[in-house]
């Protein structure tokens, strides 16, 4: 009976700490989508800000976000999957490859701001971009590899050895066990890592902050060496730098910005799924 | 053994974790000194209790072992009497010919085609005539044409465990090896399909040499020409099949097939 009650106590325990990690999201969530919702419309997302941004729309900022994103994507996924088959297929283990491996670890906790101010140092001053989308989505590339490596790494060996070895024994390279086999079996990992990556390069304000973000510009990029706005650091102006800013304009750019990142994600989550199903072990 | 032999394993060792410098693991010496003669066009049969280096001994053969890391191999291990450890040995070119199939019937992620004709695709084969005879000839071999000749296009996996390893029986035959290797090719399988292995196997040694550790002392009198007993990593005792099994000289193999240990 003793033992009934304290079982029940725990199991109380462990579904509010569960609920501990939910409310908050469903609040940030609801609060968003309910005072940000009247202020989205048409004109608020393809029309240039007006009158120092109190009024029009945010266009230039989420093209911006859109546009370092994929920058972003084009520099790290063939980077980042590249060097995590060299780690997970050919490295042997090492204490070169253990090295890069703690590197890895290591640079994923390092904090944002630190690979702004990197940006800021190699791509904008030393090798000349200035402030510019391509020094802006270098240094999202940057801050993405980690994760990219380490979930793409994590993915194909999670695809059983003896896919490989049944290759080799059918007279198969080791490159066509991989692209035949092993990198098919973990394109669902891979696809969810690197989405994961970019959703976070999506919603990051401290590395653009130094090398591509600006406070104000009403028309859109013109090449990869133009600046450009983008949504997080627009929000963080809006809500600290301009005095007599209206609340709706905040929440329905927050809103964007959350619409924009949780698609990203949904996306991710239904490819996961899909592929999923079709995984054959 | 009169017959030049088609394997012969010359003083070979091999020994796993040799250089754990940074695994930190002990060495496990799995084969001692082996020295053995393959005939051709004949079924080998290497059993003894596990942990005897009868993996090891087969995957030195098509060198699966170079897979690994931190192992050590000494002695020779020649394929027609040639060296296949030496520089100039292509290892892609090697596991063509010493075709390997593995306990658990692993089917390549696609169709059942997909499956047989993969070997002879990644060795750049494209006429669509050679890979279709192929398929036919190499399923038939198996014993498993006449189940899946309207399932040609199903998915691998859709076929039953019995099937699958013949198809993996047939996926290794596609290459024509000249040496087919088996690690317990019937150990998940049922009596109905283990007897349909073995049969298929009756025939293909009149064209193959075929090096089987079985997954029962029963079956390896059943199938076996020729016989090598393995213990600890260490040949006990080697000859004709009936000798072997009927007849052993060695103490311990006689122990090991009445069953005293093991």
């Amino acid at each position: 009976m003793r033992q009934r009650i304290m079982q029940r106590v725990g199991f109380a325990l462990l579904a509010l700490t569960s609920l501990i990690v939910v409310v908050p999201i469903l609040l940030v969530v609801g609060i968003i989508v309910a005072r940000g919702l009247n202020a989205v419309s048409w004109e608020f997302l393809t029309a240039m800000p007006r009158e120092g941004m109190r009024a029009g729309g945010i266009l230039p900022a989420i093209v911006g976000t859109i546009l370092l994103t994929l920058g972003t994507a084009l520099a790290a996924i063939p980077v980042g999957v590249a060097g995590a088959i060299y780690l997970s297929e050919y490295a042997s283990d090492n204490i070169f490859t253990r090295s890069i491996r703690l590197a890895i670890i290591n640079l994923a906790g390092i904090p944002s701001v630190v690979y702004g101010l990197f940006g800021l140092g190699l791509f904008v001053i030393f090798l000349r971009f200035g402030t510019s989308i391509l020094a802006g989505s270098l240094t999202l590339a940057i801050m993405t590899l980690p994760i990219i490596v380490s979930t793409t790494e994590e993915a194909l060996r999670s695809v059983p050895m003896e896919f490989r070895t049944v290759s080799a024994s059918l007279g198969g390279t080791r490159w066509q066990g991989i692209w035949k086999i092993i990198l098919p079996q973990a394109f669902p990992g891979i696809v969810t890592g690197v989405l994961l990556g970019l959703l976070r390069a999506a919603g990051e304000t401290a590395p653009i902050l130094f090398t591509v973000a600006t406070f104000f510009l009403p028309r859109l990029p013109q090449s990869v060496f133009d600046q450009t706005m983008a949504l997080p650091y627009h929000l963080f102006v809006i809500s600290t730098q301009v005095p007599g800013m209206p609340m709706e304009i905040q929440y329905g750019t927050a809103l964007v910005l959350l619409v924009l990142v949780l698609s990203l994600n949904l996306v991710a989550t239904l490819l996961r799924s899909y592929f999923r199903r079709r995984r054959q072990w | 053994m009169v017959e030049q032999p088609k394997i012969h394993l010359e003083h070979v060792g091999f020994t796993y974790n040799a250089t754990s410098a940074t695994t930190g693991a002990e060495p496990v010496e799995a084969l001692k000194d082996v020295t053995l003669s393959i005939p051709p066009h004949a079924i080998t049969v290497i059993f003894g209790p596990s942990g005897g280096g009868k993996t090891t001994l087969l995957r030195l053969i098509n060198r699966l072992n170079d897979m690994l890391s931190g192992t050590r191999r000494t002695g020779q291990v020649l394929l027609d009497g040639q060296d296949i450890y030496a520089h100039d040995v292509s290892v892609v070119e090697l596991r063509r010919r010493v075709g390997m199939v593995f306990s658990l019937p692993l089917p390549i992620p696609g169709t059942v085609r997909h499956n047989v004709t993969y070997g002879l695709q990644l060795a750049g084969m494209r006429d669509q005539t050679v890979l279709d005879n192929a398929l036919v000839r190499s399923l038939q071999q198996a014993a498993l044409w006449d189940e899946v000749k309207d399932r040609l296009d199903d998915p691998a996996t859709a076929l039953s465990g019995g099937q699958q390893q013949r198809l993996c029986i047939a996926r290794s035959l596609a290459l024509e090896p000249d040496v087919l290797l088996l690690d317990e090719p019937t150990s998940g399988l049922d009596p109905i399909s283990t007897a349909k292995v073995e049969h298929s196997l009756m025939e293909l040694k009149k064209h193959y040499t075929i090096v089987i550790v079985p997954h029962s002392v029963q079956q390896g009198a059943r199938v076996a020409d020729y016989a090598a007993f393995f213990l600890m990593g260490e040949l006990m005792e080697a000859g004709p099949g009936r000798q072997v099994f009927i007849n052993p000289k060695n103490k311990r193999t006689e122990d090991y097939i009445t069953g005293r240990f093991g």
